[in-house]
C-alpha cells in the first residue's frame, strides 16, 4: 500500500470536516504495512503481511462524545462515517472528563521516515534470515528469529484548525541461538528506523557466542549480588517507571510516585544523582513522532534529573483540573550513561553477575515497584575483572527504583529492544550492588 | 487485542492512566451491527474463489478462514462512564502449503479479485519461504466434514442486552465497592462474539458462532495516615457464556471465609465484599517468611496449571519453534517417551478438553478444521500427552490432530495453542473443609495475582489476592504481602489432596499471549481446591525512598 502525502491527507481530511455538522469535530487518518518473518529450529516456519489504512472521526456534542471508523474514502462513505459518528455522539452519556479540542500547534518536522525500511522486499527479509541461518548453523548451534518491519503514515485534522502529519518507519529484530544438546542459549535484539543499520549476521553471531559460552552452567547460591545489566536487561526494568509517570496515578495515592497525605515525588529525589532520563522525539539514534494521539506537541522533557523527579506525564483532563501545562506521557526513553564499554564494566569489577536478557516482568507490589522475572539467555558469573564461567539462572524480585539506588556505574548508552512492550530506548548498561536473586531456576 | 492494548484500554497495568481511548483493535461500530452475520451462502462463494485461486496458482494445500470479529466493552470508574465501545474487524486469512512451505495472507477488501490476488500472494510467499526449509510440511490426514455449523449453547447473547443495563450494573458495583470502603473502583464489562467461517481444499465449509464473556472490576483503597494501598481484584472468570453468567442464584454460591462463585457470578456482592476486603487486607498481617502447606482455590488454582502445565505440554514449544520469545519446555520428548516421567503425586490427573461447556476454549471445530475431542495429559502423575496441530501429530505418532489450532483474528495465521487444561477433581469425597482441617501450618489463597514462570517453566511465583493463615487446622486471620515459590515437578509432586467434584470449578485468562507477532487466546483451567505441603513462601513487603 502507498502511504499518502502530505497534501493528499491535508485534503482528505479537509473533505472529512465538511461533512461534519457537530460542535467538534476531530479526524485520524493512518496507513501501515507490517510485514515479518519468522523462523526456529534452523528454518523459517512462518511468515506474512498486513496492510491497514483506517480514517477515524470523532464528533462531540457537549460533553457527549462518539467514534467512527471506515476504510473506504468514496465521498459517500466519508459522509456516511461522519455521520454514524454523531449519532453515536447523540447517543453517548455525559463524560465529564471530556476535553475540549485542541487549537492549531506548531511541530517541529520529525526524523522518523528512512525511505530504504519502507522499501525492504520479502526477498531481502528471506536473505537477512539466510544470513543469520548460515550464521548458526556455523556455530553448528539452533537458531530462532524473528524479522519485523513496518512503514506508515498518520494525520489528524480537526474542526479548530489543528493538522499534524508523520511518517515512520521501523525494524526489529531478534534471535535466540541454542546449542544442539539444548545446555546453552543465547540472545540479541535489534531496533533501528533505517533498516540498512542493521546486521543480521553479526546479532547472529553475539547471539551464537553466548549460546556456546552458557552451556554446562554451573549453579551459586541465590542472594545478593552485584550485576551488569546489558541494555536489553534494564529495558524490561526501567521501562516500569517511564509506564509509571502518570501524575493522576500518583496524585491518587496508589502509585510508587504517592506519598502520604496526598503529596507525591514531583520534585523530590527519587534514584542516585547520576541518572538523568528524559525523552527528545529529535534524538537522531532514537526519533519518534513529534506530535502525540490527541496533537499535543511531544517536545523534549526531563522526567529524572540528578536523580530528583523533574515532571510527570498528564491526560489533558487531569492537567487542567490541577492547573498545569498538560505534557504528554514520553513514546521513547533515553538515559543517559557514560563512556565505557560492557567488557570494560565487567573490567572493573571485583565479584558480579553479568545478566544479557530478563523475562516474564510481573508486578509483585505497586506500591514499591517490585518487580519479578528472571534471568535468561546468558548470565555469566564475573571474578577479577573477568567473566569466570557460566552459572544458572536466577528469579529476581526487586524494584527499578531501589536497583537506580544501588547504582554503581553507567556505560555507554545503546539503542535496544524491550522484549515485553516491543518498544525501543536509549539505555546504557549498568552496573548494580546489591540486587535481589531470590531462587535457581533449571531453565536453560 | 493483545494483553498490553487491553492494559492500555483499562488502566489495569502500572501505566493505569486510565485514558478513555480507542482500542486499537477492530473498527467502532454501531451496537446494532454487533447482532448481525454474513449471509452463509456469501462465505462459501469467498471461500471457493480463494480456494481456487490458490490451486491454480501451485497450492498443493489451502484453508480459507473468514473472521467476524466482535468486541463490546463498557468501562467505569467510581459514579462515571468512561467509555462504551462497539468493535467490528472482518476480513479473510489465506493459508497455503506449497513446494511443501507454508504461507500466509490475509486482507480486508472482499471483492473476488483481491481474494484471488491475496490467495496469490500466499503462495508467493510460500515459494520464497521454501528455499529456507529443511523438511517439508507433513499434515495428518482430515476428512473433509462438508457444510457443518457449531453454535456456543448460550442462554443469553450478551450483546443483545441494553447498553444501559450494562451501565447500571457497573455504576451499582462502583458504589457497593465504595460503600464498603473502597477509595477508588474500575469495573468493566467485556464481550467477545467470533463469528467464524472455515474451508479447506479437505472439503471442509464450517461456520461457528463462538461468545465469551468477563465481567471484571479493580478495587483501591489509602491508609491516609500513611500513604499504604491495597487492592483487591473481582473473582470472577472469564467465560465462554452469554449474559446469564451474572445472573447468579443461590445453588452457585460458595459460603465460606468469602464467597465463591461456580459457574454463574454475583458481581454486586462481590464488589461488596472487595471493598471491605481491602480494609482488612491494610490491617493484616505481613507474612512470615518459610515453608507453609497450601491450600489452592480454583480461582487462584487455574492461573498455577495455566503456566506451569498448560504451557510446558505445548508440543510447539517442546520443539523449539516458540525459542526465541515464549520460550521451550522442561516436558522433552524423552520424558514422555519414557513413560514414567513423574510429573506430580499419583493424584494429579490433567486433562486437555475443547468441548467443556461454558468454558473458554470450547468449540465444535479448530482453526484447521479438526473436531475437537478430550484426552489425558498427565495420568496419575506421568506425562502422557502433549497438544498437537495437523503438521506436528507425526511426531507424535499419531494419526490425527488434537485439534488445538487457533488464530486470534483473520490477519493473523493459526498455529498451535492450549486447550482447556483442567486438573481432575479428587474421586474421594473431600470437602475445602476437611483439607483445611488436616493442615498444622498454612495458607489459604484465593484469587490469581502477579505470576511470573522461567521460559522452560521450571521456576514459577504467584502472587493471589486475599490470603489466610491456617493454624492447627483453624483459619485465623488475614495476610498480606505473600507469593509462593516452587518448581514446577517439586509442586506437583508435593499435591496431597484434591477435593471432589462438587468443589469443581473454572478458572481461565482472556489474554494468553504466546506467538511472534504475539497473539492472543482465551483458555479456561478447571480444578476443584488442592493442597500443597511444604512450599516456599516469601514477604513481598519493601520500601522506596
Amino acid at each position: 500500500m502507498t502511504l499518502l502525502t502530505k497534501d493528499e491527507a491535508f485534503a482528505l481530511l479537509k473533505k472529512v470536516l465538511a461533512y461534519s455538522k457537530a460542535d467538534e469535530c476531530e479526524v485520524n487518518l493512518s496507513g501501515t504495512n507490517n510485514s515479518n518473518i519468522r523462523y526456529a529450529r534452523n528454518a523459517v516456519s512462518t511468515s506474512g503481511s498486513v496492510s491497514q489504512f483506517q480514517l477515524v472521526v470523532q464528533s462531540a456534542f457537549g460533553k457527549k462524545s462518539g467514534v467512527a471508523t471506515i476504510n473506504e474514502f468514496d465521498d459517500a462513505s466519508l459522509e456516511k462515517v461522519v455521520r454514524r459518528s454523531e449519532e453515536l455522539a447523540q447517543l453517548a452519556p455525559e463524560n465529564p472528563e471530556y476535553v475540549s479540542i485542541l487549537g492549531p500547534q506548531k511541530y517541529a518536522e520529525a526524523i522518523t521516515f528512512v525511505p530504504a525500511t519502507a522499501a525492504i522486499t520479502p526477498k531481502m527479509r528471506a536473505d537477512a534470515v539466510a544470513q543469520s541461518l548460515q550464521t548458526a548453523k556455523e556455530s553448528k548451534a539452533v537458531a530462532a528469529g524473528f524479522l519485523e518491519d513496518s512503514n506508515g503514515f498518520s494525520a489528524l485534522m480537526n474542526s479548530k484548525g489543528l493538522f499534524a502529519y508523520n511518517t515512520s518507519t521501523n525494524t526489529n529484530f531478534s534471535i535466540t541461538v541454542r546449542t544442539e544438546d539444548g545446555k546453552g542459549s543465547g540472545y540479541a535484539t535489534r531496533g533501528y528506523n533505517d533498516v540498512t543499520k542493521l546486521d543480521t549476521k553479526l546479532a547472529t553471531k553475539i547471539a551464537a557466542d553466548k549460546a556456546v559460552k552458557s552451556a554446562a552452567a554451573k549453579a551459586i547460591e541465590p542472594g545478593k549480588y552485584t550485576v551488569i545489566l546489558e541494555p536489553a536487561a534494564a529495558a524490561v526494568l526501567l521501562e516500569r517507571i517511564f509506564f509509571g509517570l502518570d501524575a493522576r496515578q500518583a496524585d491518587e495515592g496508589r502509585s510508587f510516585l504517592s506519598l502520604p497525605g496526598g503529596k507525591t515525588r514531583l520534585g523530590e529525589k527519587l534514584v542516585d544523582e547520576r541518572v538523568n532520563i528524559y525523552s527528545d522525539p529529535l534524538n537522531p539514534e532514537l526519533p519518534t513522532s513529534t506530535w502525540n494521539g490527541d496533537g499535543r506537541p511531544q517536545e523534549k522533557i526531563s522526567w529524572i534529573e540528578k536523580g530528583v523527579v523533574k515532571n510527570l506525564s498528564y491526560s489533558r483532563y487531569w492537567a487542567e483540573k490541577k492547573g498545569v501545562k498538560p505534557v504528554p506521557g514520553p513514546d521513547a526513553a533515553i538515559m543517559e550513561g557514560g563512556t565505557k564499554s560492557i567488557e570494560e564494566l565487567i573490567a572493573g569489577t571485583k565479584k558480579g553477575v553479568l545478566v544479557t536478557r530478563l523475562w516474564y516482568i510481573r508486578d509483585v507490589d505497586p506500591q514499591s515497584l517490585l518487580l519479578t522475572g528472571l534471568t535468561r539467555d546468558g548470565t555469566f558469573y564475573i571474578e577479577n575483572g573477568k567473566i569466570q564461567y557460566p552459572i544458572k539462572n536466577f528469579r529476581f524480585n526487586e524494584s527499578p527504583v531501589i536497583m537506580l539506588n544501588n547504582l554503581e556505574e553507567l556505560g555507554k548508552p545503546e539503542r535496544t529492544v524491550s522484549v515485553e512492550s516491543n518498544a525501543n530506548y536509549l539505555l546504557p548498561p549498568m552496573k548494580i550492588r546489591d540486587f535481589t536473586f531470590s531462587s535457581l531456576s533449571d531453565a536453560v | 487485542m493483545k494483553r498490553r492494548d487491553f492494559i492500555y484500554l483499562t488502566g489495569m497495568g502500572t501505566a493505569a492512566t486510565l485514558i478513555p481511548g480507542i482500542p486499537v483493535v477492530g473498527r467502532p461500530i454501531d451496537p446494532m451491527q454487533l447482532l448481525e452475520s454474513i449471509d452463509l451462502a456469501l462465505k462459501k462463494r469467498m471461500a471457493d474463489v480463494a480456494l481456487n485461486a490458490a490451486r491454480s496458482k501451485g497450492a498443493t494445500y489451502t484453508d480459507v478462514r473468514i473472521g467476524r470479529y466482535l468486541n463490546q466493552f463498557v468501562i467505569t470508574r467510581e459514579d462515571k462512564v468512561q467509555n462504551i465501545v462497539n468493535t467490528e474487524s472482518y476480513g479473510m486469512g489465506i493459508r497455503v502449503i506449497a513446494n511443501g512451505s507454508w504461507g500466509f495472507a490475509a486482507t480486508d477488501k472482499l471483492d473476488n479479485d483481491n481474494i484471488a490476488k491475496t490467495a496469490e500472494l500466499a503462495v508467493s510467499i510460500a515459494k520464497e519461504n521454501s528455499r529456507l526449509l529443511t523438511e517439508p510440511v507433513q499434515l495428518a490426514p482430515q476428512k473433509g466434514h462438508g457444510e457443518v455449523s457449531w453454535k456456543a449453547p448460550i442462554e443469553k447473547n450478551a450483546f443483545e442486552v441494553p447498553i444501559k443495563e450494562k451501565v447500571d450494573l457497573l455504576l451499582s458495583v462502583n458504589d457497593a465497592a465504595m460503600k464498603a470502603g473502597a477509595d477508588y473502583v474500575n469495573s468493566l464489562l467485556f464481550m467477545v462474539n467470533e463469528q467464524k467461517y472455515f474451508a479447506s481444499t479437505d472439503g471442509s465449509y464450517i461456520d461457528q458462532d463462538i461468545h465469551r464473556m468477563w465481567p471484571v472490576f479493580f478495587i483501591t483503597t489509602i491508609d491516609k495516615a500513611t500513604g499504604k494501598f491495597e487492592t483487591r481484584n473481582s473473582l470472577s472468570a472469564p467465560v465462554g457464556m452469554g449474559y446469564e453468567y451474572l445472573n447468579a442464584r443461590p445453588q452457585d454460591k460458595i459460603q465460606g471465609v468469602t464467597t465463591l462463585y461456580r459457574g454463574r457470578y454475583d458481581m454486586l456482592e462481590d464488589a461488596k465484599a472487595g471493598g471491605a476486603q481491602t480494609k482488612e487486607k491494610l490491617k493484616a498481617k505481613s507474612v512470615e517468611a518459610g515453608k507453609y502447606d497450601l491450600i489452592l482455590d480454583p480461582s487462584h488454582l487455574w492461573l498455577t496449571i495455566h503456566e506451569s502445565t498448560g504451557h510446558p505440554s505445548e508440543l510447539d514449544r517442546v520443539l523449539g519453534y516458540e525459542a526465541n520469545f515464549a520460550g521451550t519446555s522442561f516436558l522433552t520428548l524423552d520424558k514422555w517417551k519414557s513413560k514414567n516421567f513423574n510429573y506430580g503425586s499419583k493424584l494429579v490427573n490433567i486433562v486437555a478438553d475443547k468441548t467443556q461447556v461454558g468454558s473458554l476454549g470450547a468449540v465444535g471445530y479448530d482453526d484447521e478444521g479438526v473436531k475437537c475431542g478430550r484426552w489425558d495429559i498427565i495420568k496419575d502423575g506421568i506425562l502422557v500427552n502433549y497438544q498437537a496441530i495437523r503438521d506436528q501429530a507425526h511426531i507424535l505418532g499419531l494419526n490425527a490432530s488434537q485439534g488445538c489450532c487457533y488464530a486470534d483474528n483473520w490477519s493473523s495465521v493459526q498455529f498451535q495453542r492450549m486447550p482447556n487444561i483442567s486438573l481432575q477433581p479428587g474421586k474421594e469425597k473431600k470437602s475445602v473443609d476437611d483439607l483445611i482441617k488436616g493442615v498444622e501450618k498454612g495458607i489459604y489463597i484465593v484469587g490469581d495475582g502477579s505470576f511470573s514462570i522461567d521460559q522452560q517453566r521450571y521456576n514459577f511465583q504467584f502472587g493471589g489476592q486475599l490470603f489466610y493463615e491456617i493454624k492447627n487446622g483453624k483459619i485465623t486471620g488475614m495476610l498480606r504481602d505473600v507469593a509462593y515459590q516452587s518448581n514446577t515437578q517439586e509442586f506437583w509432586n508435593s499435591c496431597v489432596g484434591i477435593a471432589d467434584e462438587s468443589d469443581y470449578r473454572l478458572g481461565g485468562s482472556f489474554f494468553d499471549g504466546k506467538g511472534q507477532p504475539s497473539q492472543s487466546s482465551a483458555v479456561s483451567h478447571g480444578s476443584s481446591t488442592a493442597r500443597f505441603n511444604g512450599v516456599n513462601v516469601i514477604n513481598t513487603s519493601r520500601k522506596i525512598g
